[in-house]
């Protein structure tokens, strides 16, 4: 990285190299960015990550397959129950084993309550990053009753490390049904609230509209999933498209940025998809908490998880995108290989291609849109 | 299409170049000759049958008993909803493997994961550089056999364990406490420290 920068100075006397991070404050983690500037105009952005590097899937090889979903939540900690749902799919296709339909009920419910507490972060952040501090708290006041809603749920309130290969941990506790609901009416007020405080603010609209647009097709070559995707205008989410656990008996909508105040793609659009996206969560779990079915919430699980030999994909649609478990098995006790597939990781890769002419301060609002959370990046 | 579908396309353009579908355990993947690996991915995003527009995801396989490096191809098709696992092999001693970034842009980044991580070469790869790890990081942490040099510019990798630090202090206060009359005990010899391991990467 040292070599690259002298070659570019060399090169040309008329830039300046911006270090932006690592410990910047809207690099939400530690990333850096090498910054290109010439003036306030952006020449080109090099993201250079790694620095929350733990070799998770290196751990992965070296505990055996229940011991490594404590480490599965690392991967993702704002929003931990889809690194924890992912893992525990990819392990129970290895071992052809059927999930009860409550644990299948519960999980549906823990995720979708989990991509709200993520997106609050995001929006709430997002909207730190382009100058307005106010509604950072209030997402972050809403965020904490869904984290003790959690806490009641699992005994966590980051780290979940609810699910568990073949089930989930815990049940439902008593009287978290209806706090649940309580909390989601009282919810469904404040996502008008903060559309109204925030979202179609002029200046936030302002900053946002027509900035960082991904075209659908480069969003596509680029592998970016998710909101970021949807953002794009491309109409795909796993949980309808290529349903797993419970997700083909809950009605809900996909929201698809169609260019909301300005172009399809743009920081608006993927903001706005997630704002959205919140609401529709609020009725899946509705949904959910209705038709809960009874019966077991786990299921029998050998004591010693020894899979045959073979290997196993399972995508789940995590809030920053697809989040993707390959598990290999060589019929030990321990996995040959888990790879991790991040939404985080390919949707940092993009901003190599958007960043060149935008401003520094849009910079703020691209990564701030494409919601990465460092850890994600690195594993 | 289903995956044995999309193979037999595959198959049907590129014959033997393409192994056979591998036995369908759980996902099934079929192996593809390493000098081929470009054009069967052009091939499998550019055909409107298949129309693989999306790399889900590009990894590597450390094998150390046959000695080989599997490189890893998850493709997807958001158009017609099907899937299929390439896999090119490579040899561990100096994998190198053709670069398919001139198909999805998403391989740029992931080559370079699976070249920091497990040393394959990507020929053509117009960035290949580490990414997690710094540049000038020894070896290749998810192969195998990969040991763990001694620390990283002069940090050490190794650490004492911070209770043997709290029982020398114990020690310690217990032995200056003891009254001067009693004949001193001999002083506890501290608990053994883990070898110095932190020679310099």
């Amino acid at each position: 990285m040292e070599r690259l920068i002298l070659r570019r100075l060399q090169a040309d006397g008329e830039e300046m190299i911006l270090n932006f991070g690592p410990q910047h404050p809207s690099t939400h983690g530690v990333i850096n960015f090498m910054v290109e500037t010439d003036g306030e105009v952006i020449r080109k952005a090099i993201p250079d990550v790694g620095y929350l590097h733990r070799s998770i899937e290196k751990i992965g090889e070296q505990v055996g397959y229940p011991g490594f979903m404590p480490f599965t939540d690392r991967v993702d900690y704002v929003a931990a129950m889809f690194p924890n749902e992912g893992y525990a799919i990819a392990v129970e296709r290895l071992l052809k084993l059927e999930v009860p339909p409550r644990a299948q009920w519960l999980r549906a419910i823990s995720c979708e309550l989990c991509r709200i507490a993520s997106h609050l972060i995001s929006v709430g952040t997002m909207a730190m990053d382009i100058g307005a501090f106010t509604p950072m708290l209030h997402g972050v006041r809403e965020r904490e009753t869904l984290n003790d809603l959690m806490e009641a749920l699992c005994g966590a309130r980051l780290t979940y490390n609810y699910h568990r290969v073949g089930g989930v941990a815990f049940d439902l506790p008593e009287g978290w049904r209806d706090r649940t609901l309580r909390f989601l009416d009282h919810f469904d007020r404040f996502l008008v609230e903060f559309d109204r405080l925030i979202s179609f603010n002029e200046v936030f609209v302002k900053r946002l509209a027509g900035v960082a647009v991904i075209p659908a097709e480069l969003a596509t070559d680029y592998g970016l999933s998710g909101p970021n995707l949807r953002g794009s205008g491309v109409d795909w989410d796993l949980r309808r498209d290529l349903p797993y656990a419970a997700y083909p008996n809950f009605r809900f909508q996909i929201p698809v940025g169609k260019g909301f105040v300005g172009t399809v793609g743009d920081a608006f659009d993927r903001y706005y998809v997630r704002c959205l996206e919140m609401g529709e969560s609020s009725k899946i779990v509705r949904q959910a908490l209705e038709t809960l079915p009874e019966g077991e919430f786990m299921a029998k699980v050998p004591r010693r998880i020894k899979p045959e030999a073979g290997e196993a994909l399972s995508r789940v649609e995590s809030a920053r995108g697809e989040m993707a478990y390959y598990v290999v098995s060589d019929g030990t006790e321990k996995a040959a290989r888990v790879r991790v597939r991040t939404g985080s990781f390919t949707a940092m890769g993009i901003v190599d291609a958007i960043s060149p002419g935008l401003m520094v301060a849009d910079l703020v609002a691209l990564i701030a849109s494409l919601d990465v959370v460092a850890p994600e990046i690195d594993r | 299409m289903t995956v044995q579908e999309v193979h037999e396309r595959l198959l049907a353009r590129f014959g033997d170049e393409v192994g056979p579908l591998g036995e369908p355990k759980v996902d099934p993947f079929c192996v593809v000759r390493a000098a081929r690996i470009v054009d069967v991915c052009r091939f499998a995003k550019e055909d409107p049958a298949l129309a693989m527009d999306f790399l889900e995801d590009l990894t590597a396989l450390d094998w150390p008993k046959r000695n080989v490096i599997e490189v890893v191809y998850h493709l997807f098709s958001y158009r017609h909803r099907h899937a299929i696992v390439l896999k090119v092999e490579a040899d561990r001693a100096a994998p190198r493997v053709p670069t398919v970034e001139g198909v999805w842009r998403a391989a740029t980044w992931f080559e370079r994961e699976v070249y920091d991580l497990f040393g394959v070469e990507f020929a053509g790869h117009s960035d290949l550089r580490r990414i997690l790890l710094p540049d000038d990081w020894i070896g290749h942490p998810l192969r195998k056999d990969y040991q763990e040099a001694g620390g990283y510019r002069g940090f050490d990798n190794v650490r004492e364990n911070p209770l043997v630090e709290l029982r020398r202090l114990d020690e310690r206060a217990r032995a200056a406490a003891a009254p001067a009359t009693v004949p001193a005990p001999a002083a506890t010899p501290p608990a053994p420290v883990p070898p110095a391991t932190g020679e310099k990467a």
